[in-house]
């Protein structure tokens, strides 16, 4: 018999979870002086309350579900994938070559083999590590952040020596051809007398993030591989018994893990930046487990939890630039949910399991 | 090369290796325990910003040194309180210390100085200055020996030479000590050490509490020792190459030591050569970064030896009913 009802576990816990975590995060801006009511006013104002601070929410909301949905995977498949962002870092390596190299026709046309692109080059990127966990048994988390630390050396090789045009400074690429230039918020719903979405980087990579939503659900729930991956994920020993392979699982898992790490850089590459940046990743490869964690790895979960990643992306930009709070009030918010979602889960569930149980003896 | 500039790069060494050095022994205790930390980097973090912030206030490094283990400590803590008393997962418990030293250092810092996430520069008594050892003056002038012992050994400052004594040490209360046996014990077989009638939990938390302190000396020393004050991210990444190295030396502490300089090599060679030219074949400086991390997926993946984590490291312990 389940300790808890299932609503509880799916929704009560995680609520309960990121109230203490808000709580936690008020008390922190109290005590850097300023007013926590101030400060989330001024955050829904710059992130919801205009169409361009929409555009902004929605465009970091994309890098989050694809990163999201990249932690998600590894999750059903008990393995912790922390190197969505190298694997997001290579994947926009495999965006820019094809952007340069292939004169395309069409944006679509562009967009398709680039996200083909994105994929297979994230995908292996993680290869590597599944084969070393599925194999000889090294240990995916530690592998996958030594690879992080790699694929900041590739990039930076490459960039520096190979790709960045004769003369510029930075280490980037040039800008993508015109033909490659993904239509924004914009371009799609502005009109002359409605300028929408004005200057905001959010394009139709958005839509696909939402496509991956309604794909990861479809392969991890309705597909014979799906139900592979979570009953390995459930128990090894059964799934073995079962006649599932765990080294085939482990690497399919972590391949469409990475893949899914690899399109994030579809958004930032070729939707906002159109040319490789040293940086194109920002850390959204880790805000993924936070998204994950939030959304018990189930892609409607996954979807609301991004959302409110970039509401408070946008919304602590916001914050930076009118008051004295820094943008790195997020990073210790996005802390405060991996611990309490994450770490600190049996804190909440403990006692919650306890109270269901009292209430249904009183039944 | 000749041996002016060969000792510079081994000087330049030895001061790189002491953060990991120290790092990777906090995380040797608290892995031989059975707790994975993945949040060194967080807690160096922490103890960098601690250490300088207090030593900058009050003027005094000791101080600072204190603060800065008190702040890795509490994150200790919080490690212990997720994995060994709610039983949480520790690798996603480690993430979010780093995440919450990387947010909170920039936002203490700026408010407390309103610097851009920076402490102001540490001078006189709030640094660790360099120690010169006994004749060190005297002794320069000896061919070969004298410049090793006066630029190598000596002239570091008091943190360094505790970090090396802490390799000794470390090894002397594992592998010596009623204390160090139950340790990795607890390691290895939490249930033997649980009927044996000792407490899984105190153990932990012993070792978790060793951590943050090695941790906060790491981090103390980084802000105030290598450098003269703190930066935001100053830690760069040494949690992490501390914890390859820990893994490179297959969690013993001796082989630490040697996995460290190497480490700390590495770091130092990247710094003062950009790109290398060995007989016509160019080594471009990024090679040099990524080398830890491609040799401990080398030794993770038992291609030259195999690295055999503590048996039941990762798993918190559920007493029997």
């Amino acid at each position: 018999m389940d300790k808890m009802p299932a609503w509880a576990d799916a929704v009560l816990v995680p609520l309960i979870s990121i109230l203490l975590a808000a709580l936690l995060s008020a008390l922190v801006i109290l005590a850097i002086g300023e007013s926590p009511l101030d400060a989330l006013t001024l955050m829904i104002e710059g992130a919801l309350m205009r169409s361009s601070g929409w555009g902004y929410t929605l465009y970091y909301t994309t890098n989050f579900i694809f990163t999201g949905l990249c932690v998600a995977v590894a999750f059903h498949a008990r393995m912790f994938n922390i190197g969505g962002e190298g694997q997001a870092m290579i994947g926009g390596l495999g965006v820019a070559l094809v952007c340069l190299f292939i004169p395309f026709p069409h944006w679509s046309v562009a967009l398709l083999v680039a996200t083909l692109a994105a994929a297979v080059f994230g995908a292996l990127w993680a290869l590597i590590p599944a084969y070393l966990q599925a194999k000889r048994g090294s240990h995916i988390v530690i592998t996958t952040i030594m690879f992080n630390f790699i694929a900041a050396a590739v990039l930076n090789y490459v960039l520096v020596n190979l790709l960045r045009p004769t003369g510029a400074m930075d280490p980037a690429t040039a800008t993508f051809p015109a033909a490659t230039h993904l239509p924004t918020f914009q371009d799609m719903f502005a009109t002359p007398d409605n300028p929408l979405f004005r200057g905001a980087p959010a394009n139709v990579t958005f839509f696909l993030a939402v496509l991956a939503c309604v794909a990861f659900w479809l392969v991890m729930w309705r597909t014979r591989l799906g139900y592979e991956i979570r009953a390995f994920g459930h128990s090894e020993s059964a799934a073995k018994y079962a006649g599932i392979s765990p080294v085939r699982i482990t690497v399919v898992a972590m391949l469409m893990s990475g893949g899914l790490a690899g399109m994030m850089a579809l958004n930032t590459t070729m939707g906002e930046a159109e040319r490789l940046v040293l940086n194109a990743t920002e850390g959204a490869g880790f805000i993924g487990i936070a998204v994950a964690l939030m959304g018990r790895s189930h892609p409607v979960g996954i979807f609301l939890a991004a959302l409110l990643f970039g509401f408070l992306y946008q919304g602590g930009a916001e914050l930076a630039l009118w008051t004295s709070i820094p943008r790195e009030l997020i990073t210790v918010i996005q802390a405060l949910v991996i611990l309490f979602t994450g770490a600190l889960d049996n804190m909440v569930r403990m006692p919650l399991e306890r109270v269901f149980l009292a209430l249904r003896k009183g039944a | 090369m000749d041996l002016l500039t060969l000792l510079q790069v081994l000087d330049s060494t030895v001061r790189l290796a002491t953060p990991l050095l120290l790092a990777c022994l906090a995380g040797l205790f608290s892995e031989r325990s059975g707790v994975f930390d993945i949040g060194l980097e967080g807690k160096m973090l922490a103890a960098a910003f601690a250490s300088a912030a207090v030593a900058a206030l009050t003027g005094s490094v000791w101080i600072g040194l204190l603060a800065g283990i008190g702040a890795a400590v509490f994150m200790s803590l919080i490690h212990g309180l997720a994995s060994i008393t709610f039983r949480g997962n520790q690798l996603i418990s480690g993430v979010a210390i780093n995440f919450l030293a990387s947010g909170l250092t920039v936002l203490i810092a700026q408010d407390l100085f309103g610097q851009g996430g920076r402490t102001p520069s540490l001078i006189g008594a709030g640094r660790f200055e360099p120690i010169t050892l006994p004749f060190a003056e005297a002794l320069s002038g000896v061919p070969v020996l004298g410049p090793i012992y006066a630029d190598l050994i000596s002239g570091h400052s008091i943190l360094v030479y505790v970090a090396f004594a802490m390799v000794p040490l470390s090894w002397w209360v594992l592998f010596r000590t009623r204390f160090g046996l139950r340790l990795r014990a607890v390691g290895d077989s939490p249930e033997a050490v649980d009927t044996a009638g000792v407490s899984v939990a105190g153990l932990r938390y012993g070792a978790v509490l060793i951590c943050g302190l090695l941790c906060g000396l790491a981090g103390a020393y980084l802000a105030t020792g290598l450098q003269a004050g703190f930066v935001r991210e100053m830690t760069a990444g040494r949690g992490y190459i501390a914890l390859a190295a820990l893994i490179f030396a297959k969690w013993r502490p001796v082989h630490a030591l040697w996995a460290c300089l190497l480490f700390g090599l590495l770091q130092a060679v990247a710094l003062r050569y950009q790109n290398i030219h060995l007989g016509g074949i160019t080594i471009p400086v990024q090679v040099m970064d990524a080398l830890p991390y491609i040799l401990t997926v080398i030794i993770l993946a038992g291609f030259v030896g195999k690295a055999i984590p503590p048996r039941a490291g990762g798993e918190p312990y559920v007493k029997e009913r």
